[in-house]
């Protein structure tokens, strides 16, 4: 395991400053301890509702054996200090363990490395992972062990008789006991081991548990601040339009009719946006939408979402055909197997681009002074928020503060930079701090998208009914690494990907990658099941003899829904199998076709993510995305028209509501492998396990996301 | 003009027309009460005219004229306790970002006080209009019908004791 960030000589002086009040001491860079043996744990993660905020603490305070009554949490100061390491090797190695002889080595590196790269950002499903696994219990169990030794000093007895519980430290022969608050600063003066004893998951008394959050109480009340509701003295509000086509440059603003409106204070044209400023919201947007603004052709005004489409296919053919595709998987010689003249089966899947939408619409706060500038946000990236506003001030890291608020969703939008630069454009014009407020109009528009994408599939089937040769070909690569590959074990494989240059801007969408590859491998998977005239539960299975872990969650998620069973009339049952973000996961979506839609009735999702270390809260990220999921497959589509995004609002970007979400039911396997994430793993199965749903139930093969253009209806009369 | 929230008196100055929304958070300074769409179909924005839920981004200041406006702030009973729902909803651990969880307690307290015990199908037609991104669908119809067995436990006993008394 590894302790960088605790070892002897350590950071915890330069961060005292940073995070520790009066009467607080720190043990080290990720916890305090206050004189009424109040253990704080400092998180460098955003809480967006995925329990960060609570389970990273329990993570700490089980292997220190504190007193979780007596356990507070603290969000890390975006510093340069808590730039998070551990999520960027996480990230850059994967879940790789080093030998010992190199933790040192290894850990100095990425210190350097991620400070440089200014990470603190909350994504990848990385808190736990990484963050939780490498930071926070070595720095528990380490605290526990300065603390111990701190006590058998004063004490003079041997350390092995001491037993740290609940935040005190006994020694049962002599009959003492006291808090660690007692030996506190005298365990400051202790080297830290760097590599403390972990303990193994019978001894955790924390872990695996689900106390209840931190942060719920403040979220059924209104008193949790998120960044939209943060109040400066003095603050006035602004709100933004940028230019529809990304990019295109402003020509001319006519703000005759904006400028004098009541409560409006200043109009400012940018480059590509503009911008009101006034005493309220409400003021700024009414008079924003009196302004005519032209703008200078960019080329793209007349993209349309087919155009987007033709240039995909006419780039994968001819990157095909130039041999330039990259390649991501290559095994065997598939090309030899297509040739031997199996069943050949082939397929192509479509997917749209996606916007997050998350409830709270972009925002930021932001007040410029003279060599100084404060930010409010609820934001995924805090230090990325300091360095872009320091870039653009030319100021130094250090001399912008950023106050990192709730999130009101983030699912990868709140990474971007963006509205902080903007807040902060607006902000340096004025001398008083300004709110900047996004309408939904612009937060559906000038957003960083999901991108549409092409998958296409050609397999060969041997004569036993097994996959024999695996070939897929699609456009773009980011994360997580796996997403687009299959845990079947098929000899022959070309996995390969092209580029397509457009105009839409790019970003992190929950589950990434994996939110198209589940359906496109998934789908395919089924089909080949179907042309092989196997059962889709037993011919996965049969293919999954190299991946134990993988054969388990399926049986379960088999077992569990009944899979095989009856079902009424117009009803059909799908199944999907993917891992993401190191956690696998089976779903089995049962789904009753009616006379005007579907209606998802049941979805049994099974998931092994190594542990659970709030069974609680897990079970709600995979509910959570489960329902982001579903409300992508059967609704989400963000179409470009004329170079702009055609959708504006919840009207026409429809959400799953109430009465469309499933019953969901999780089952959990702690199969004690290197923990998996827990806010993105179930996004990516559910559209995979509908569509197979919708296929067994009438007969249609949905490729193309999302579901509400399919005519369904149709189709089933059709089938009868 | 005067508004009344939450029992409160509020002297506001603003055009008649701009969306009680924006009033309540920006000028009374309640920022429980959360901006979504910004066109009614959300729900982050709910709040009790009175008693009755409506959109406060689609609800004029005007139509707050004379009327008991309750914002969530205003649902808990005071002395520091919450609200049987907001209970059931920390009981539940329902919320997860949590930025629609004011518009769906406010939906689901008018709910109860028009039916105390709703069946699924009267929690649909009730909550349709309030959309949660984190898919907190089923922890949200377990927190109402705590709430509404919560509630029944109460009425009986409040009902037994009259009974004692007659």
């Amino acid at each position: 395991m590894i302790g960088v960030a605790i070892r002897p000589g350590n950071r915890s002086k330069k961060v005292k400053g940073l995070i520790a009040g009066e009467d607080e001491t720190v043990l080290n860079v990720w916890l305090k301890i206050g004189k009424e043996n109040v253990v704080t744990v400092i998180v460098p993660h955003a809480e967006m509702g995925q329990g960060t905020h609570t389970t990273l603490p329990m993570m700490l305070a089980d292997e220190m054996d504190a007193d979780w009554q007596l356990v507070r949490m603290m969000e890390a100061p975006a510093n340069k200090e808590y730039a998070n390491y551990a999520l960027g090797k996480g990230f850059i190695l994967g879940e790789k363990e080093f030998p010992a002889f190199l933790i040192d080595t290894v850990d100095g590196f990425f210190l350097t490395v991620t400070k440089h790269m200014d990470l603190q950002i909350t994504g990848g499903s990385a808190s736990v992972r990484f963050t939780g696994m490498n930071a926070m219990r070595v720095a528990g169990a380490a605290a526990k062990a300065v603390l111990l030794q701190a006590a058998a000093d004063t004490w003079q007895v041997p350390i092995e008789e001491l037993e740290a519980k609940n935040s005190q430290i006994s020694h049962t022969k002599s009959d003492r006991s006291a808090p660690f608050a007692s030996f506190a600063l005298q365990a400051t003066q202790l080297s830290q081991p760097a590599k403390p004893r972990l303990k193994n998951p019978e001894e955790f008394n924390i872990m695996g548990t689900s106390p209840p959050r931190f942060d719920i109480p403040a979220k059924v009340d209104g008193t949790a601040t998120f960044g939209i509701d943060v109040v400066l003295p003095g603050m006035k509000y602004a709100t933004i339009k940028a230019a529809p086509v990304f990019g295109a440059k402003i020509k001319s603003v006519d703000d005759n009719a904006a400028v004098g409106m009541p409560g409006v204070i200043k109009v400012i044209p940018f480059e590509t946006a503009v911008a009101v400023i006034a005493d309220g919201y409400w003021q700024a947007k009414t008079a924003l939408d009196k302004i005519q603004v032209t703008y200078h052709p960019s080329g793209n005004e007349s993209v349309g979402q087919a155009d987007i489409y033709s240039q995909y296919v006419k780039d994968m053919e001819a990157s095909a055909a130039g041999g330039d595709d990259k390649k991501d998987v290559k095994k065997g010689d598939v090309q030899a197997a297509l040739d031997t003249g199996g069943q050949l089966v082939e397929a192509e899947y479509r997917v749209p681009y996606l916007a997050h939408a998350t409830m709270e619409p972009m925002n930021c706060t932001a007040y410029v002074t003279e060599g100084k500038c404060e930010i409010w946000a609820g934001s995924q990236n805090p230090l990325g928020f300091a360095t872009a506003a320091a870039d653009l001030l030319d100021l130094e890291p250090e001399q912008v503060e950023v106050h990192n608020q709730y999130l009101g969703g983030g699912f990868g939008r709140r990474v971007q930079v963006d509205v902080a630069v903007q807040a902060v454009r607006i902000a340096r014009e004025v001398d008083f701090p300004v709110k900047l407020i996004w309408s939904r109009e612009e937060d559906m528009r000038q957003d960083f998208y999901r991108e549409a994408n092409i998958s296409r599939f050609k397999a060969v089937l041997s004569k036993d009914g097994k996959i024999a040769a695996w070939d897929n070909q699609f456009l773009f690569k980011h994360d997580p690494e796996e997403a687009p590959h299959i845990p079947y074990d098929v000899a022959n494989q070309y996995i390969h990907f092209a580029k397509s240059q457009t105009h839409v801007p790019w970003g992190y969408w929950r589950s990434v990658d994996s939110s198209m590859h589940a359906f496109f491998t998934e789908s395919f998977m089924d089909e080949l099941a179907h042309q092989s005239k196997q059962d889709p539960y037993e011919f996965r299975k049969r293919q999954l003899a190299n991946a134990p872990r993988f054969e388990k969650v399926l049986d379960l998620a088999a077992e569990k829904s009944g899979w095989g069973g009856a079902l009424p009339p117009n009803w059909g049952r799908g199944l999907s199998l993917h891992m993401a973000f190191g956690t696998i996961v089976a779903q089995v979506a049962e789904i009753e076709m009616l006379e005007d839609g579907l209606k998802v009735h049941r979805v049994v999702c099974v998931a092994d993510p190594g542990f659970a270390f709030h069974p609680n809260g897990f079970e709600a990220q995979m509910e959570s995305g489960i329902v982001f999921g579903l409300t992508a497959a059967l609704y989400g589509e963000i179409s470009i028209e004329e170079g702009a995004v055609l959708q504006s609002n919840f009207h026409d970007y429809q959400m799953v509501r109430m009465k469309e979400a499933p019953k969901i039911e999780t089952y959990v396997i702690n199969s004690g492998h290197w923990p998996g994430g827990a806010g993105e793993p179930s996004t990516p199965g559910i559209a995979p396990a509908l569509t197979n749903a919708i296929f067994n139930a009438t007969g249609i093969r949905v490729r193309e996301l999302p579901v509400k253009n399919h005519n369904l209806k149709a189709a089933k009369e059709v089938i009868g | 003009m005067k508004i009344d929230i939450n029992n409160r008196e509020y002297e506001i100055t603003a055009d008649l027309s701009t969306p009680l929304l924006w009033v309540i958070r920006e000028q009374c300074g309640l920022t429980g009460t959360k901006f979504g769409c910004g066109i009614g179909q959300c729900g982050a924005c709910t709040i009790h005219l009175d008693g009755q839920p409506v959109r406060s981004c689609l609800t004029p200041l005007q139509a707050a004229e004379g009327k008991a406006v309750t914002t969530i702030e205003g649902i808990a009973p005071g002395n520091g306790e919450y609200h049987v729902l907001q209970q059931a909803w920390i009981e539940e651990q329902v919320p997860q970002c949590g930025y629609c969880q004011s518009g769906q307690l406010m939906t689901a307290h008018a709910l109860l006080a028009a039916n105390p015990a709703p069946s699924d199908e009267e929690i649909d037609q009730a909550m349709n209009g309030n959309i949660c991104r984190c898919g907190t669908y089923s922890r949200i119809r377990k927190g109402i019908k705590k709430a509404a067995a919560a509630m029944a436990v109460s009425e009986n006993i409040k009902d037994s004791g009259h009974g004692e008394m007659d």
